[in-house]
């Protein structure tokens, strides 16, 4: 990697089409460059000073020039943008079937969360060829989640969920970085993507990637908070208690009092852990207690991680388990 | 031109006529008056974007502002505007007398406003309602605090305009207690005053409903 | 007392016309304002490079080695903070506008002189404010001041300074106010709008930026003091607050503030430009409506800061295309100052080699601005050095570089002395050379993945780095240059004469440097801008 790379690594299924772009605007850039160098040039040559006294004719301008000029400079500004908006739309809507990982950014490193428990520092292990998305918060400022070679970037916010995707396309380890800056050490928070052929994440996830750092299970966890909290006493699984059964609620839009839906994902079970009252579920009372200050950034991803594994609408049939 | 320009004292050296003088000036109170729209602008934004986002608690919070102290303070202020502008025509009039009573009655009432401000203010502290220093209120959940933050932000502000105005008034008053200073056609320094006391006034005048009376109809 | 409606004394001009520290400290003269001015934005100035080349040198290599983390920070910050408030912003407006302004309209003065002093003071004691937090501790968030890191975060001294943005930009929006108050209704009987030199209209563009966002930015920071003295607010996401309000907020002002820091300069170049080619500006409506154009779409396009911020994918489109749409009428100033070169009487003069550096520089500025507008590619260069690249290519290679032609353009009008060319110019290419080496590898560095405001970074990044700071010190010594034959110049430049260059304008009719009143008698104006001739010739 050492030496002089002028070029990034392509190592995701963006990166080719955006770079596409990247030059198709170089190539405007040389062009116009060019253009107005070698006009200057040229003029300054042939027009140059020839005597103190000199005064040139006057030239007052055009307008058919100047519209004539805008129309193409408008019509290559607006080709650009649609170019840019569509790649864009693409990365902000993750595929259905992604990969969905979960990741804390405080200062002034990277804690990632996988769904079958793994948990990493400054590391990020993913497989090539799968779509993965990343569900992102922060415990204290704003961080961004920046992946060079798959052109990807994200705001960390703290108090809400955003998300990035991508799809490696090569083997290897990549860059991983902070560049939403962070204080003291923001250039120390700094880790590295591992991208590993299927096998060899299959492998990852039995061997060195389960509880990498000495902790349990992100769902574990989660299960015994959710005990711990009490929120079982009220969430029961058979449906019978004051609030909502969450079997095989993850992902389904559920009706809301006072009308309207909401779809349950992560940013909807954040807000209802932390301000229950803000958009209850329909035919339940406003009687859930707050846990703003309860519950750190962490325990709550480890909430939404077991309340994720009590079913999606795809698997109910799970919900007869106690 | 071929007049000597700098035989009127009202008249700046650089000014042609006192018409020009008067234009210009207009101008650039009016422009600084847009400033200021902008700077409260930001204020409004921000309390309209969070009442959206929390409406029960902007509610519950503005029940611990007395509509009715808020009211009488409102009239006072409105007094004020039209104290001053009588302070205006009088200077326009050239009466010394009534000018002087009528600079003197508007700061009077601003500073009448203020002290009332300051009595709800004590008030609040004493309900437990002063966000980072006193916020002892158990009635009102923790969001709570973001109203009262822009409560404070926006009246604190408006106070220290208001502060600013009467240390104004009073100083045009000082300089205007002989002679014949700001009387007749050099009335200007007392008409941009009243242009700024009246924005201080209409900014009040927002800033009463958006506070004190929401979910009171 | 009285003028003397005889031709000007020569002998008897604002420089001479009294002494002492007090003449100075208490002039109301829009000239000796702008001297005052030009002096303390100097200084601001040598701080504020002192920083970037401390960080220039930090980034030699890859591995912290020059100062800690936290003096790095800090570096930035200040390098940050005292360019864009205490240069950028002021440089051309404060110095060059408020000197020629009431000259170029045929004006005495300013509407409101005293509030050009005031304007000043304000100005000087936000700089020491800053200088002061500067010594004794310092601050650390980046001149973007993000929230929650700025509120809730960061240990150093955020409220001082955030005080003294709020003075500094109450400097900004007086000496605005006075511009369009002077441009309104102080302008000679004559001095239409559309025979105003460009320059008028650039600063009057910048003037209303400048009344209408400053005051945004000044609630903004104090919100954000507020915030740290309440310890509850609105951008602290810990208690419903929103912390992406601040940024809108915050772009509201800092993105249209960029525009204040160009048009200016675009104006400078018209001015320069006309002069050295000795004609017309091509199409001076379109240059001058598209100030206008710059100034009002300017304030639409503040989101493009935030596209990876968490902002929605709607409003991302809206500010991308707006975006592009700002980009035309920029556009069309750098194809309407080229043509102006056409069939000129071109000369390259110290101010014309900046003016030239200036219109391409800026054009590979402007491109890689729509770099950053085309939404999934900034995804990727946003906040990496392809970012620090774009601005630096439009606020040094433009502005600073404007107001350098600027400086050398007026310098005998300021002065009336002329400096030594031959310097100049060496100074003029150095600058321009350094500039390029310093700031050309960032694009390439930046589309590689280098995250901007990093003390420390990966190796395969260093040759990159290497070149810029070779560049960076190059630079230096071009910077460094004007000083040493500028000054000297006051004492053994040769005597200027009221028009060295043979321009036109009424900046040029009036001796050097201007009388204090600057007109005997107001001149009565009965031809346009850059009148060099009768028009003989129209294209299409």
């Amino acid at each position: 990697m050492d030496g002089l790379p002028l070029f990034p690594q392509q190592a995701s299924t963006a990166a080719g089409p955006i770079d596409l772009l990247y030059f198709w605007m170089i190539a405007l850039t040389i062009f116009f460059v060019v253009l107005i160098a070698g006009l200057i040039l040229v003029f300054t040559i042939r027009y140059r000073r020839r005597h103190e006294a000199e005064v040139p004719q006057q030239i007052s301008g055009s307008t058919r020039l100047e519209i004539g000029g805008m129309i193409p400079l408008l019509g290559l500004a607006l080709v650009t943008f649609f170019w840019g908006a569509w790649l864009y739309m693409d990365l902000s809507q993750p595929p259905q079937d992604s990969l969905e990982i979960y990741v804390i950014g405080k200062q002034w490193m990277w804690k990632s969360y996988h769904p079958d428990g793994q948990q990493e520092i400054n590391e990020l292990h993913v497989p090539v060829g799968r779509p993965v998305k990343l569900t992102m918060t922060s415990q204290d400022v704003i961080h961004s989640f920046f992946i060079p070679a798959m052109r990807v970037k994200q705001d960390v916010l703290p108090g809400r969920y955003t998300t990035l995707w991508f799809e490696a396309t090569q083997t290897g380890v990549f860059h991983l970085f902070c560049t939403e800056y962070c204080g003291t050490d923001h250039a120390g928070m700094v880790g590295s993507v591992t991208v590993l052929d299927e096998a060899g994440y299959q492998d990852w996830l039995a061997g060195e990637g389960t509880d990498p750092v000495g902790m349990g299970s992100t769902q574990d966890e989660g299960q015994a908070l959710f005990a711990d909290l009490g929120c079982a006493g009220c969430h029961r699984m058979d449906g019978t208690g004051p609030g909502p059964n969450l079997v095989g609620i993850f992902g389904e839009t559920v009706p809301l009092e006072g009308g309207g839906t909401a779809v349950v994902d992560e940013n909807y079970i954040r807000e209802s852990i932390l301000d229950p009252q803000a958009q209850i579920h329909e035919g339940y009372q406003p009687i859930m207690p707050t846990y703003e200050g309860q519950v750190t950034e962490e325990q709550i991803l480890q909430l939404i991680t077991y309340i994720r594994s009590l079913g999606t609408d795809a698997n109910q049939s799970d919900s007869e388990q106690p | 031109m071929e007049a000597d320009p700098h035989h009127n004292p009202a008249l700046g050296h650089h000014f042609e006529t006192l018409e020009q003088q008067h234009d210009t000036n207009i101008l650039g109170m009016w422009l600084f008056l847009s400033t200021e729209i902008m700077l409260f602008g930001v204020l409004f934004t921000a309390y309209i974007l969070f009442r959206v986002l929390y409406p029960e608690i902007f509610i519950a919070s503005s029940h611990f502002q007395n509509a009715t102290i808020g009211a009488i303070n409102t009239a006072v202020l409105i007094g004020s505007s039209l104290s001053m502008a009588l302070a205006v025509r009088s200077a326009q009039l050239a009466n010394r007398r009534a000018l002087l009573i009528f600079l003197a009655i508007t700061a009077i009432l601003g500073s009448v406003f203020l002290g009332v401000k300051g009595y709800e203010y004590y008030e609040h502290w004493h309900e437990g309602v002063v966000p980072g220093f006193q916020w002892t209120n158990t009635e009102l959940e923790p969001r709570a605090q973001l109203f009262f933050f822009l409560y404070f932000v926006m009246t604190g502000i408006h106070a220290v305009h208001l502060i600013i105005g009467i240390g104004l008034v009073l100083s045009l008053a000082f300089r205007s207690r002989k002679g014949s200073r700001y009387l007749g056609e050099s009335f200007l320094p007392i008409e941009l005053m009243g242009l700024y006391w009246h924005f201080v006034d209409v900014v009040w005048v927002y800033l009463f409903p958006l506070l004190y009376l929401i979910g009171r109809h | 007392m009285a003028v003397p409606s005889i031709a000007l004394n020569t002998r008897r001009h604002y420089l001479n016309v009294n002494y002492g520290v007090k003449s100075w400290l208490l002039t109301t003269d829009h000239k000796r304002i702008a001297v005052l001015y030009l002096i303390s934005i100097t200084m601001m100035f040598v701080i504020g490079g002192i920083a970037a080349a401390l960080m220039r040198y930090e980034l030699l290599t890859p591995a912290p080695d020059l100062v800690e983390s936290d003096d790095y920070n800090k570096l930035f910050t200040v390098h940050g903070i005292v360019m864009i408030f205490f240069f950028l912003v002021p440089s051309i407006p404060a110095v060059l506008g408020n000197f020629l302004i009431p000259i170029m309209i045929g004006a005495r003065d300013l509407a409101f002189p005293r509030l050009n002093l005031l304007s000043w003071y304000l100005y000087a004691i936000a700089a020491a404010m800053t200088m002061w937090v500067m010594l004794s501790g310092g601050i650390d968030t980046g001149w973007t001041f993000y929230t929650p890191y700025s509120s809730a975060a960061s240990p150093t001294l955020v409220i001082p300074t955030a005080v003294g943005i709020f003075i500094a930009g109450f400097s900004s929006i007086l000496t605005g106010i006075n511009f369009i108050a002077t441009i309104h209704r102080m302008r000679a009987p004559g001095m239409t709008w559309m025979r105003m030199p460009l320059f008028l209209w650039s600063l009057y563009a910048t003037s209303i930026i400048m009344v209408l966002a400053t005051p945004v930015l000044g609630i903004t920071v104090l919100l954000l003091a507020a915030e740290r003295i309440f310890r509850v607010g609105i951008f602290d996401p810990a208690l419903g607050g929103d912390p992406i309000l601040f940024q809108h907020f915050f772009w509201f002002y800092s993105h249209p503030a960029v525009y204040i820091m160009i048009l200016p300069g675009m104006g400078v170049v018209s001015e320069i430009v006309a002069a050295f080619t000795r004609k017309r500006i091509f199409g001076y409506r379109f240059v001058a409506f598209s100030s206008i154009a710059i100034a009002v779409f300017g304030f639409l396009v503040w989101g493009h800061h935030m596209f990876v911020s968490g902002q929605s994918a709607h409003a991302a489109l809206m500010f991308s295309i707006l975006s592009y749409i700002v980009a035309i009428p920029s556009a069309i100033k750098v194809f309407n100052w080229t043509a102006t070169l056409y069939k000129g009487s071109i000369s390259l003069a110290t101010p014309m080699l900046y003016a030239l550096g200036f219109i391409g520089l800026f054009t590979i500025g402007g491109l890689t601005g729509l770099f950053l507008a085309a939404l999934a590619v900034d995804v990727h260069v946003h906040d990496t050095y392809f970012v620090v690249a774009h601005f630096h290519y439009i606020m040094v290679g433009g502005t600073s570089l404007a107001y350098l032609g600027g400086i050398h353009y007026w310098w005998p009008k300021m002065t009336g002395r002329m400096y030594n060319e031959t310097w100049a110019r060496f100074a003029a290419i150095t600058i321009f050379v350094g500039f390029n080496l310093t700031f050309f590898p960032q694009f390439i560095v930046g589309y590689l993945g280098m995250p901007r405001r990093y003390h420390y970074y990966a190796p395969e990044f260093q040759v990159l780095n290497v070149l810029s700071t070779a560049g960076a010190t190059v630079m230096l010594v071009g910077y460094a240059l004007p000083f040493l034959y500028l000054i000297p110049s006051l004492w053994n430049g040769k005597s200027a004469g009221p028009n060295p260059w043979g321009a036109a304008g009424l900046e040029w009719e009036v001796a050097s440097p201007p009388p204090p009143e600057n007109f005997a008698e107001t001149p009565i104006v009965t031809v346009g801008a850059y009148n060099y001739g009768p028009v003989e010739e129209k294209i299409g």
